[in-house]
């Protein structure tokens, strides 16, 4: 049957930039062959669940195929954890299916709603990267539909470059099809947590050195204040549960794991909410709301790994004109310190702003993790100030050996990309030799001289 | 407990699986693509660590009906709940040639009738069962742009009329689908005023119908409006409008 091809608007989570493309959305394996056969020559990209942020799963006049209802899983070994499944499995389906039994994904971003697919593409990291890594150091093989049609199965033995390539090679090696991915065994559904509030950046250093014992970190910093409460938060560090742990009693903890899509952002669609100060105004009411100190806590996994969860569509509270999400690495404070203090004097302030150290892991190529400090900051989209303020952030980030990263990216210049991404020619050399013609194509990929132009 | 599925491989089929695999039943997914029958049925074994099977059914090998029945009662047991979800829609009219034709009555309506037939005559035997045979709102008037799927779906609808009539007094029930917009690739980038319903929605509906013993579900429910006020056009109108 000829592949039906919907013209619609495609855009990320920030809802900036949005593209037309052609759009199919194959049920069968056939259907996904077909669809690469009926490209009619255009550029062909795979879209999950469309959380990557800027225009990494865009691709303006090409092909996209939406690869959510090909989300079967196919085989799961029990002793060992290691599951197959299809590319369009959502982390939340794995949950769903696993936490009753024991197990959970190796690496979780801050929502659920992502699908393997995506999670290899953007090799994705989330609060334990200091100890486990990203989610490709997770999976042993991959199933890839290539360009000319073929369908290969490549790991760390066989293909062992296409393999390396295709984790966080943005959907630009081919369409992945399946994956093999080890899940964790946990005890019970709950996270020993602790809550510090820090008052500013040197607390925020001193805290994550001594929390490295913990599996899982991360710290929410409020971006407004400027001086000496520069960068002061909430430090946030935790460990799956024991199995000797109890459950939470209170009729608040209990109905903490029902803390998804309580509310739906679209209504409060606008572009005067998001302000200096309302964001202001957060920033106050969220440093207030943890003690001073430190405070322990049994929590249920889903308000601590997807707070975000509990709105759906929040994106749409940034108004019509969407959001960007910088989020860059650098091995020095002094740069953290340096970008906070343009940012907090910018008047742009961030509504939500993330940091986190990483660990040493790096997989290279157009992988993001590497050793240092993780900023991630959302703003509203204010056109070109903004734009400019995130070059002056670019420039800095260069000139440490930072990087930005990718699948939150939706306007990185060419030459800075070359210039964070020192392996990005070994990367495209292995890329274009699978992918001669230039059938994989993005909006960012063209943009960044990856593949397109 | 167990069910078999025919024509697995549609979105709603597959929800149907999940729903009953959720339950805890054996499930065996039939369909012409044997591959994809096997990624579904594992996909429930994964899911819901059920019994599951799957092979090949051809809705058009009447004299390997009973056969394939005996094959899947070997691997999942006696079929307490047979879907039949399979159905071939064929070629706009000015496209089809007979052959065509003749293939989508012979799916829709002679493959169908066989299947059922063979299985409803098991379950009569043992005195329980469930057949649910999802036909169409295309059964319920002839239009120009699908009477021939039309007339095969309305003539399985009059059969499993005639089907439950029978099985009524041994305790086999029989239920017939009729389904309106349901998102899958048939309404995938469709622009319509009426509400597409999720494959989920559809298989949570068809379930619980089945186990309160209606006899006849439209869904989404409105369908049941809408073409009560199709079949009222009277067919001096009807025929001059293109539906």
């Amino acid at each position: 049957m000829k592949t039906n091809w919907v013209p619609r608007d495609i855009e990320g989570w920030g809802r900036y930039p949005v593209v037309e493309a052609l759009v199919a959305r194959p049920e069968r394996l056939s259907e996904i062959h077909a669809a690469l056969d009926d490209r009619e020559d255009d550029a062909v990209l795979a879209h999950g669940l469309g959380r990557s942020y800027g225009d990494v799963a865009t691709l303006k006049g090409g092909r996209v195929i939406l690869t959510s209802r090909l989300n079967r899983m196919l085989a799961f070994d029990e002793t060992t954890g290691w599951l197959r499944c299809e590319a369009g499995v959502s982390i939340k389906e794995i949950i769903d299916t696993f936490v009753p039994r024991g197990f959970f994904p190796p690496v979780v971003p801050g929502t659920q709603f992502v699908t393997v697919g995506g999670a290899l593409a953007n090799n994705i990291h989330g609060k334990n990267h200091h100890v486990d890594g990203c989610w490709g150091d997770h999976v042993r093989r991959v199933e890839l539909l290539l360009a000319s049609g073929e369908v290969v199965i490549c790991d760390k033995n066989n293909k062992p470059e296409l393999f390396w390539a295709t984790a966080g090679g943005i959907g630009l090696t081919g369409l992945i099809l399946s994956m093999e991915v080890q899940l964790i065994n946990i005890e019970n559904r709950y996270i020993e947590m602790e809550s510090i509030r820090v008052n500013n950046l040197d607390e925020f250093f001193e805290v994550s050195a001594e929390s490295t014992s913990f599996t899982h970190t991360v710290s929410w910093i409020d971006c407004v204040k400027t001086g000496k409460n520069m960068g002061r938060g909430i430090f946030m560090r935790g460990r799956h549960a024991t199995a000797d742990v109890k459950a939470p009693v209170g009729t608040l903890d209990r109905m903490s794991s029902l803390v998804q899509g309580l509310a739906d952002g679209r209504p409060l669609h606008s572009n005067h909410l998001l302000n200096r100060a309302t964001i202001t105004l957060f920033n106050e009411a969220y440093f207030r709301k943890t003690p001073a100190g430190l405070s322990s806590a049994i929590t249920d996994y889903i308000p601590f790994f997807f707070p975000l969860d509990a709105v759906d569509h929040w994106n749409y509270v940034y108004g019509s004109r969407g959001f960007l999400q910088y989020q860059m690495v650098v091995p020095s404070r002094e740069a953290v310190r340096e970008i906070l203090k343009i940012i907090s004097e910018s008047g742009m302030a961030s509504f939500l702003a993330v940091i986190k150290e990483f660990g040493d892991l790096d997989h290279g190529g157009l992988s993001f993790p590497t050793k240092g400090i993780t900023l991630a900051l959302d703003f509203p989209n204010f056109g070109i100030p903004l734009l400019e303020m995130l070059e002056r952030l670019d420039a800095i980030t260069v000139s440490v050996g930072g990087r930005v990263y990718l699948g939150k990216d939706a306007r990185l210049s060419r030459a800075s990309f070359r210039q964070m991404y020192g392996e990005w020619e070994k990367w495209k050399e292995v890329r274009d030799k699978w992918d001669p013609e230039h059938v994989f194509q993005s909006d960012l990929g063209r943009r960044l001289g990856l593949s397109g132009e | 407990m167990s069910v078999l599925i025919l024509g697995a491989t549609s979105p709603i089929a597959r929800a149907l699986g999940e729903a009953y695999a959720h339950q805890g039943q054996a499930v065996f997914i039939a369909a012409r693509d044997a591959e994809e029958a096997k990624r579904i049925a594992s996909d429930l074994e994964v899911r819901h660590q059920v019994r599951v099977g799957s092979g090949v059914f051809d809705a058009v090998k009447f004299d390997e009906h009973d056969l394939f029945l005996d094959h899947v009662e070997s691997v999942v047991g006696p079929i307490d709940t047979l879907v039949v979800a399979f159905g071939d829609m064929g070629l706009p009219p000015d496209e089809a040639d007979f052959a065509s034709t003749h293939r989508v009555i012979d799916v829709n309506y002679t493959g169908a009738v066989s299947v059922c037939e063979a299985s409803a005559d098991r379950m009569i035997a043992r005195g329980s069962g469930v057949v649910i045979g999802i036909s169409s709102v295309a059964g319920d008037r002839g239009r120009a742009s699908n009477y021939i799927y039309g007339s095969a779906k309305g003539a399985f609808t009059l059969y499993l009329q005639g089907l439950r009539n029978r099985c009524f007094k041994v305790g086999v029930h029989v239920m017939t689908v009729k389904l309106g917009f349901v998102d899958t690739r048939l309404t995938f980038g469709m622009d319509t005023a009426i509400p597409i319903a999720s494959p989920e929605a559809a298989a949570a509906a068809i379930l619980s119908a089945a186990q309160r013993g209606e006899n006849e579900l439209y869904y989404p429910r409105f369908w049941r409006g809408i073409m009560g006020v199709i079949k009222a056009i009277p067919e001096n109108v009807f025929k001059r409008l293109s539906l």
